[in-house]
């Protein structure tokens, strides 16, 4: 990748036991592009951006984000830094309003400015189209509006990466494609780390995609290269790679 | 008019209620208001930490008791002048919060209860064990003469009234801002959901430690005005009924409402104290209508108002 990178991790490992979840990740992420995350089920790429942003402690090897090595600190500073992450498993404030969830995570940053925070608040309802439903219970809304609550959270923080853990995982054929849009409208913006099981908002948004299988990078290149990557066939189908 | 409006008006309405009834009340009336009003701050202070921040106690007689020996004993046996005594005694609250709450908050839910259980009975054990100074469970009269500010008689009806009404109006007031602030709307965030709060950037950790620093301190806050007002210190306020009190109080009025705590006071203590008037099994009739309250309002009298009237309810 000749990109410049934001965000790099060095020979990241993870030991559950005697498993390695991952082992010795190498990885760059380019700034200012959609990288996606993929590799079948227990690839161990939750497993990764959970050390990445700092809610999984790593058995060893480093991260450096935006030249500092974050190692080291918790997950909230980790944040703090400019780093934002939602969960594979939908997490929000359920019983607050809508508005309140945003504005939670807008008013890290913009502390008591209240007006700079509502209008940060109706910008990011706006954008992602849920703005009718701020004043609704969060725990009310449909599960797909829930997915681009937590999206919105995201976006209110300012992140300069963004990590997305399986987004679009539940989600309605129309709400997918509304998400691919959001997420090229982001492309320049910040920078996004994409774990993502369909490989239509994969091939659709990412610049670069990195293939774990086993814990291992496995490939790395554009979404061209690694469709035409016969060990990433064959770790998705399980064929024998040709000689 | 908005929320922010609504609140402000319910808040000094209280408070202006609190002031009428003083006239109009006859005297025994007042003077149970008076003690309602200092066991609605301990409530207020329970509330930050459960209510708000999502934390169950069960230990918080020991910040009570800490606000009342740190008081009795610097007024007693120091001969501190009465304002000093009285911050002395908050200072030993806020203080205690801070360490119960570095060793505390390393555990959540039940081991939290178990962990704030087992150190505020230590508080009562080390109340006795230092009984040549404390009396221990007889415990010892602040007397009359100790009891003045500024030429002002604080056994008076009177005195006792505007004391605990000020003490109330500062903390209800103030505590009513703190959860309006982004440090209080932080606090029910973790409540509603610790980990998404601190992947949001947030040091959940300090917060809840400020929390309980703030809850222990207000705790103190009733403790010391306890003593001053009703002249008396003694272990039972160190015991574990007065570490389930301000749940049950917060639980009934509302956990998370700025005007539950007082609700929840006053409505135990008039509920005790009409039953008695009745029969001896007045504990029973208590008994019954909080399990009917719990089954029907889980969320506490207030709470429900809030669910069900009225939404801007703070």
């Amino acid at each position: 990748m000749a990109a410049v990178s934001i965000l790099e991790t060095r020979g990241l490992t993870k030991a559950y036991g005697g498993v390695l979840a991952n082992s010795d990740v190498n990885f760059k992420l380019a700034k200012g592009k959609v990288t996606a995350l993929i590799g079948p089920n227990g690839a161990g790429k939750s497993t990764f951006v959970g050390m990445v942003s700092g809610r999984t402690e790593a058995t060893s090897g480093q991260v450096f984000f935006e030249g500092q090595d974050i190692s080291h600190l918790p997950a909230h500073k980790r944040m703090q830094l400019g780093l934002a992450y939602t969960f594979q498993i939908t997490s929000i404030f359920p019983g607050l309003s809508v508005h309140e969830n945003v504005a939670l995570a807008a008013r890290r940053k913009l502390g008591k400015d209240s007006e700079a925070l509502e209008a940060k608040v109706q910008a990011v309802l706006t954008r992602v189209g849920i703005a009718d439903r701020a004043e609704q219970i969060a725990g009310d809304l449909s599960y797909g509006h829930q997915r681009i609550l937590e999206i919105a959270m995201g976006l209110a923080q300012d992140p300069h990466v963004f990590i997305l853990d399986e987004p679009t995982q539940g989600l309605a054929e129309s709400e997918v494609d509304d998400f691919i849009k959001l997420v090229r409208s982001l492309a320049g913006e910040t920078t996004i780390l994409l774990i993502e099981h369909n490989m239509k908002v994969v091939m659709e948004t990412a610049d670069f995609i990195t293939v774990l299988d086993q814990g291992m990078v496995l490939a790395e290149g554009t979404p061209a290269e690694i469709h035409a990557n016969a060990d990433v066939q064959a770790a998705y189908l399980g064929s024998t790679p040709h000689a | 008019m908005t929320s922010s409006r609504k609140s402000t008006l319910l808040h000094l309405g209280v408070l202006a209620l609190l002031v009428v009834l003083f006239f109009v009340l006859p005297p025994y009336h007042a003077g149970n208001l008076s003690r309602i009003m200092v066991l609605a701050i301990y409530a207020m202070g329970y509330n930050l930490l459960f209510g708000y921040t999502g934390l169950l106690s069960l230990g918080h007689a020991m910040f009570f008791a800490a606000g009342m020996y740190g008081f009795g004993l610097t007024l007693n046996l120091g001969g501190w002048p009465v304002p000093l005594a009285f911050v002395a005694g908050v200072v030993c609250a806020g203080a205690l919060a801070l360490v119960i709450g570095l060793l505390a908050l390393r555990t959540a839910g039940v081991a939290f209860m178990i962990v704030t259980l087992m150190f505020a009975q230590t508080g009562y054990l080390v109340v006795l064990y230092f009984g040549t100074y404390t009396r221990g469970d007889e415990g010892f009269v602040i007397q009359q003469a100790q009891r003045m500010l500024g030429g002002f008689d604080l056994t008076s009806e009177t005195g006792r009234y505007v004391t605990a009404l000020i003490l109330f109006a500062i903390c209800f007031l103030g505590l009513a801002r703190l959860v309006q602030t982004p440090f209080g709307r932080t606090l029910v965030a973790i409540r509603e959901n610790e980990e998404r709060t601190r992947m949001l950037g947030y040091d959940a950790g300090s917060h809840k430690l400020r929390a309980l620093i703030i809850s222990g301190a207000v705790s103190g806050v009733a403790g010391a005005a306890y003593a001053l007002l009703f002249g008396y210190v003694g272990a039972t306020f160190a015991t574990v009924q007065y570490s389930i009190f301000p749940l049950l109080w917060v639980l009934l009025g509302g956990a998370g409402t700025t005007i539950g705590p007082l609700i929840g006071v006053f409505f135990m203590f008039y509920l005790i104290d009409t039953s008695s008037t009745y029969t001896n099994a007045y504990m029973l009739i208590a008994g019954v209508v909080l399990v009917l309250l719990t089954v029907f309002a889980p969320q506490g009298l207030a709470g429900e108002l809030r669910k069900r009237v009225f939404k801007w309810l703070p």
